[in-house]
């Protein structure tokens, strides 16, 4: 008899397992759907562009504040961990280079994509959910509106539009904040400073890798948000899950996706 | 005489699943020109087949003609097309909440014509002052109360003067006063518009006062069918029990349970 109960609970176990694996792909399927779906239907969003204006208003221009804010103390931080170190080598005057590098390469898309996610994807998130829980997506419908096109098409866009704008932004005050402290605080020669960092930036290598992966972040954060809000139970518990699983899953895929696209962008060029 | 229905349900069964059925065998139409009701406790399937006429859902069986059309058989493009003929009034009003009231009201407007701003403008009033909150035009959803929001979302769904106009709960959640604009409005847009209604709701005295004819819905059937006053005078027992709002009857006050003593454990005592 133990036996057979052993075995039975067993079964229950892979089954239970089963069905989570089986019904994680699916999901993971139907975004992909949704995604291609949303693509095709994004001729609204892209000729009235007024629609995905207001959506970049949204995303981008309020989260301006807590991006600026950020940037600068990250810059500032960046400054002062750096000199400590370089001034152990004598390299002081390459602080420059060190926040530039830092910041274009690494931090600037991804501290940026985090408070992205968390300030303007969870938004999205649960404006597009409480539409659904009160009906305004059914309303749509009902009016031969495809809430797909007229809804989420100018939300994913204006964030995808955002996203690199709020980095480059990020990166840029970094780059201040590291000047504030460096030059300003510090006394590191500001001529170093600036040419240093004016000579080891390339454009292609850092700059453009960097935009690479901010715009990568941005569809990565928005794409999730948007789903996230049209599949949300329509409950207010359903809009809160779902607004917590977008900060969680968003943050998971930048870091996962950083690590991805910095193996492919720099270690080629060191490897050869 | 097919054509003077402008909906027209035959035979229709339904279910997500096929050990529970929703729906059961109905049959139903909606003449011209008519406000029609459909009544019945919450959970007895009328909402199920409300969406059905919106060709949200397809039947299992029987077919579902609205418009001179078949629901069931429409693709995305056609269901788009039918549901330009149609408005629907859902039960909390489903405004956008971050469009003001004339924007609510242009909404279908801009999405559907190209018409001038001026035209527009003076369409969008002309909405409003039938249900009369032209003066409330610049106000936003979450300034208006819930039988001004009931208003301003019937006069969006008017909005491309629709064949057919759906109410889901029409009348839930309303002020007496409001209660009657409400029922009021439905009966003269209906009439000054050309249009046809269907009215879903477990309001029934409220209702009673509005319709033409009423179907009764309970356990995903047609129980019983007639004018207000045939059902008002119907002696089948769950019609009865509901229209006078009896606290038992066919439908019984207490939910299944088990024996009460049993569960007290009074019997081993």
């Amino acid at each position: 008899m133990p036996t057979d109960q052993l075995r039975a609970d067993l079964r229950a176990r892979l089954e239970r397992l089963g069905s989570a694996v089986t019904g994680h792909v699916w999901r993971l399927g139907y975004a992909a759907r949704f995604l291609a779906y949303l693509l095709m239907h994004s001729g609204t969003a892209l000729r009235r562009f007024r629609l995905t204006v207001k959506e970049v208003y949204f995303a981008g221009v309020l989260s301006l504040i807590i991006i600026l804010v950020s940037g600068l103390f990250v810059g500032m931080v960046l400054a002062l961990q750096g000199y400590e170190t370089l001034q152990r080598f004598g390299a002081s005057e390459s602080l420059g280079v060190l926040v530039a590098l830092s910041l274009v390469r690494e931090l600037g898309p991804v501290v940026a994509g985090l408070l992205f996610a968390s300030r303007a994807g969870s938004a999205i998130t649960a404006e597009i959910g409480l539409m659904k829980a009160t009906e305004q997506l059914s309303a749509m419908e009902m009016m031969a509106v495809d809430p797909v096109a007229r809804v989420v098409a100018p939300r994913f866009w204006g964030g995808v539009i955002s996203m690199p704008l709020l980095a480059a932004l990020f990166s840029a005050m970094g780059i201040f904040g590291g000047y504030l402290v460096g030059v300003q605080l510090i006394g590191v020669d500001a001529g170093a400073f600036w040419s240093q960092m004016q000579a080891a930036v390339d454009l292609r290598h850092d700059i453009l890798n960097g935009v690479i992966k901010s715009v990568a972040f941005g569809v990565a954060v928005t794409w999730i948000a948007v789903f996230e809000g049209y599949d949300a139970v329509p409950t207010a518990e359903g809009v809160s899950r779902a607004t917590t699983r977008t900060v969680v899953m968003s943050s998971l895929a930048i870091l996962a996706l950083d690590f991805v696209l910095t193996a492919l962008m720099f270690t080629g060029g060191n490897a050869g | 005489m097919q054509q003077d229905h402008i909906v027209e349900i035959r035979d229709v069964s339904f279910g997500y699943d096929a050990a529970r059925p929703v729906l059961r065998d109905i049959d139903l139409e909606i003449p011209r020109g008519a406000v029609v009701g459909i009544m019945g406790q919450s959970g007895c399937g009328k909402t199920t087949l409300l969406r059905m006429i919106m060709g949200a859902l397809r039947p299992s069986a029987g077919s579902v003609r609205v418009l001179g059309r078949d629901a069931a058989a429409l693709d995305r493009a056609g269901l788009f097309a039918m549901r330009r003929e149609m408005g629907m009034l859902f039960q909390f009003g489903a405004l956008f909440t971050d469009l003001s009231v004339y924007e609510n009201v242009a909404f279908p407007l801009r999405e559907h014509t190209g018409l001038p701003g001026e035209m527009l403008h003076d369409l969008v009033l002309l909405k409003l002052e039938a249900v009369g909150l032209r003066g409330a035009a610049h106000l936003m959803p979450a300034e208006l109360s819930g039988g001004m929001a009931r208003r301003v979302a019937l006069a969006r769904s008017i909005a491309l003067d629709p064949r057919l106009i759906l109410y889901d709960e029409p009348f839930t959640g309303l002020d007496p006063i409001s209660f009657g604009v409400i029922s009021r409005l439905i009966r003269n847009l209906n009439d000054s518009l050309g249009a046809t209604s269907l009215i879903v709701t477990h309001d029934v005295q409220e209702a009673l006062g509005v319709v033409d004819y009423v179907y009764f819905m309970a356990a995903g059937r047609v129980i019983a069918q007639g004018t207000p006053d045939e059902i008002r005078a119907s002696r089948e027992p769950f019609v009865n029990q509901f229209v006078n709002g009896k606290r038992d009857g066919p439908v019984p006050f207490h939910y299944q349970a088990p024996d009460y003593a049993a569960d007290l454990e009074l019997a081993a005592a």
